[in-house]
């Protein structure tokens, strides 16, 4: 009997936890550990965010889910991992620490012996002075920052209706930080409320963001074809910000937050500020802070993990410029580079370098968005690791028979921007692959006939209808394997 | 969506962006056009995210 025990039960983890559970179940034995009792569709927090869904609505139960799939769940952080075990075990284990009410604070270790970790990022609030809802800026990466967002938005509206202007600065909050796809999102749908109420004319709406231009979105912008037009991603984002009246600020890094304040730099070195009356700004990500220890009990994390915590898998880190950045340098298996029993899935590997050009300020600030890794690779991921786990345990080769690169992959990006069945609007965008293959196309980096650029009520329905499909799905009900990630 | 901007401010960054016309406005919430959409842009994702891992 085989044990695999999964950390992270996000899009990925939990991807992961549904196949080997339904493959597995009945022979082995599966493991979940993740310290949130709920699974949240993390995207349609944007509508949280602006009041037009409620938390509830974007997560669910994962104990009673887990029971039906017959995985052990255990509600934890997982503070360490062993891969060699220790002076007291041989096989490969986690030390894992308990939130649950009833087990609260106590240590386990959970053997292994496979591990996915798919601990996803870190917010790191911490990376910024004053960045986060526990000081001066809101968040809409999980439900309860877009709840607390969402009372601190309408706090705002109801101002604007007593005839008080108010200033809205929404991005990226740290210089290097990633996912504007969400920042963006959420910017189109408060103008969009905002437009509903018919309040636009007390609104100053600024879009800040670490992108050398609009519409990169950290992966080096795209080219699609629109209109009789093959079109940069930044004549897409510029125009649609236009029409919803929001002016931006480009290649800012923002550095510190005080109360109605934003101080930032730009690539030219300049110092500057922006005042705000409510700020959505995205932290900075890290990986989940997890150390490794060998069989001595001595630190090997900077072995395992990289040095942004995120664990280094079978991609070439060899640090090289831009210039000579390739599609080959990205992982297809999401092995560990020091075990072949451990995997990273989803935001928790680390990449080999970025999408978008490294970009420095004069005075040496690093200015330019890290690579995201958005719900769709992550469910791919999540997927083909557990693919590739069940088919060693049956067969009892290491084959890795599934393989997904990210420089092979397509992604769709539904941009939301305004809610409702007739009014509704989102943005649809495909790229393929994700990471652009210069080699393979030269002339647009990416297979330009799988490009699509379109706003309109359509968007809007797909975005709604992934809601229900994909927590349909992740709540392992009737014929759920047959949904794509 | 149309929105509050009626004056450009000329060199300002926002004087360079494109701007739908009304046409494409209507559009972008015309709904047998969007049905349309709706089928043809989930075809495709489908089609791309399903050929992207093996
Ligand atoms: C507001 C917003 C909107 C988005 N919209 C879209 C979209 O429209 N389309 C799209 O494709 N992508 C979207 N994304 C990105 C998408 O949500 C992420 O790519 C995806 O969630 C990543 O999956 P993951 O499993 O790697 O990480 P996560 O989903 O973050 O899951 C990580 C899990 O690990 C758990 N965990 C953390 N630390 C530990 C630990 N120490 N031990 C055990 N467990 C731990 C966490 O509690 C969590 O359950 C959006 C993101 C945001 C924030």
């Amino acid at each position: 009997m085989a044990k695999v025990v999964v950390l992270g039960a996000g899009i990925s983890g939990h991807t992961a936890v549904s196949y080997l559970s339904k493959y597995l179940k009945k022979d082995h034995e599966v493991v979940m550990v993740s310290p949130n009792s709920n699974y949240q569709w993390v995207p349609s927090n944007i509508w949280v965010g602006v009041g037009l869904m409620t938390p509830d609505q974007v997560k669910f139960k994962l104990a009673p889910v887990y029971k039906k799939m017959g995985v052990n769940y255990k509600q934890a952080l997982a503070v360490s991992i062993h891969p060699e075990g220790d002076t007291e075990q041989k096989q490969g284990f986690v030390t894992i620490k308990y939130v649950s009410e009833d087990k609260k604070d106590t240590i386990e270790k959970v053997s292994y012996d496979y591990l996915i970790n798919a601990t996803g990022p870190k917010l790191n609030f911490e990376g910024t002075e004053g960045l986060g809802p526990k000081y001066f800026t809101e968040s809409v990466c999980t439900y309860d920052h877009a709840s607390h967002a969402w009372t601190k938005l309408k706090s705002a509206l109801e101002k604007m209706e007593n005839g008080e202007k108010q200033t809205f600065l929404i991005g990226t909050g740290h210089p290097l930080a990633t996912c504007q796809g969400a920042a963006f999102e959420y910017v189109l749908n408060i103008a969009f409320e905002i437009k509903k109420r018919k309040l636009l004319h007390l609104a100053e709406m600024i879009w800040i963001t670490n992108e050398y231009e609009l519409g990169d979105f950290g992966m080096g912008g795209a080219y699609i074809k629109r209109n009789g037009y093959v079109t940069p991603t930044k004549i897409f984002a510029e125009s649609i910000l236009k029409e919803y009246g929001i002016r931006w600020i480009k290649r800012a890094g923002v550095q510190k937050i005080e109360k109605g304040v934003a101080y930032f730099e730009n690539l030219e070195g300049e110092h500057k500020t922006v005042n705000f009356d409510f700020a959505m700004l995205i932290p900075g990500f890290a990986g989940a802070g997890m150390k490794a220890f060998n069989k001595n009990n001595e630190d090997i994390s900077a072995e395992v993990f990289a040095a942004n915590g995120m664990m280094k898998v079978d991609a070439d880190y060899t640090p090289k410029p831009y210039e000579e950045w390739k599609a080959e340098d990205w992982p297809l298996t999401y092995q560990s580079v020091k075990y072949d029993n451990v995997y990273a899935a989803g935001i928790a590997f680390a990449p080999p370098h970025g999408m978008s050009k490294p970009m420095q300020s004069p005075n040496g600030t690093k200015i330019f968005p890290t690579p995201p890794r958005t719900g769709m690779p992550s469910g791919v991921i999540g997927k083909i690791v557990a693919q590739n786990i069940i088919h060693t345990i049956k067969t009892g080769k290491i084959e890795h028979k599934h393989k997904a690169s990210m420089a092979s992959m397509g992604a769709a990006c539904i941009v939301s921007a305004g809610y409702g069945i007739s009014k509704g609007q989102a943005a649809v965008m495909t790229v393929n692959p994700i990471v652009p293959d210069w080699e393979k196309y030269p002339k647009w980096g990416r297979n330009i006939n799988d490009t699509v650029g379109v706003v309109g009520t359509a968007g809007h329905w797909m975005k709604l209808f992934m809601h229900y499909m994909f927590i349909y799905k992740a709540k392992a009900k009737p014929f759920w394997w047959l949904i794509p990630e | 969506m149309k929105n509050s901007i009626k004056k450009t401010t000329p060199y300002s960054d926002m004087s360079f962006a494109t701007e739908p016309t009304r046409m494409v406005r209507f559009m972008r919430s015309f709904f047998i056009f969007q049905i349309y959409n709706f089928f043809k842009l989930n075809l495709k994702v489908m089609r791309i995210v399903v050929g992207g891992h093996s």
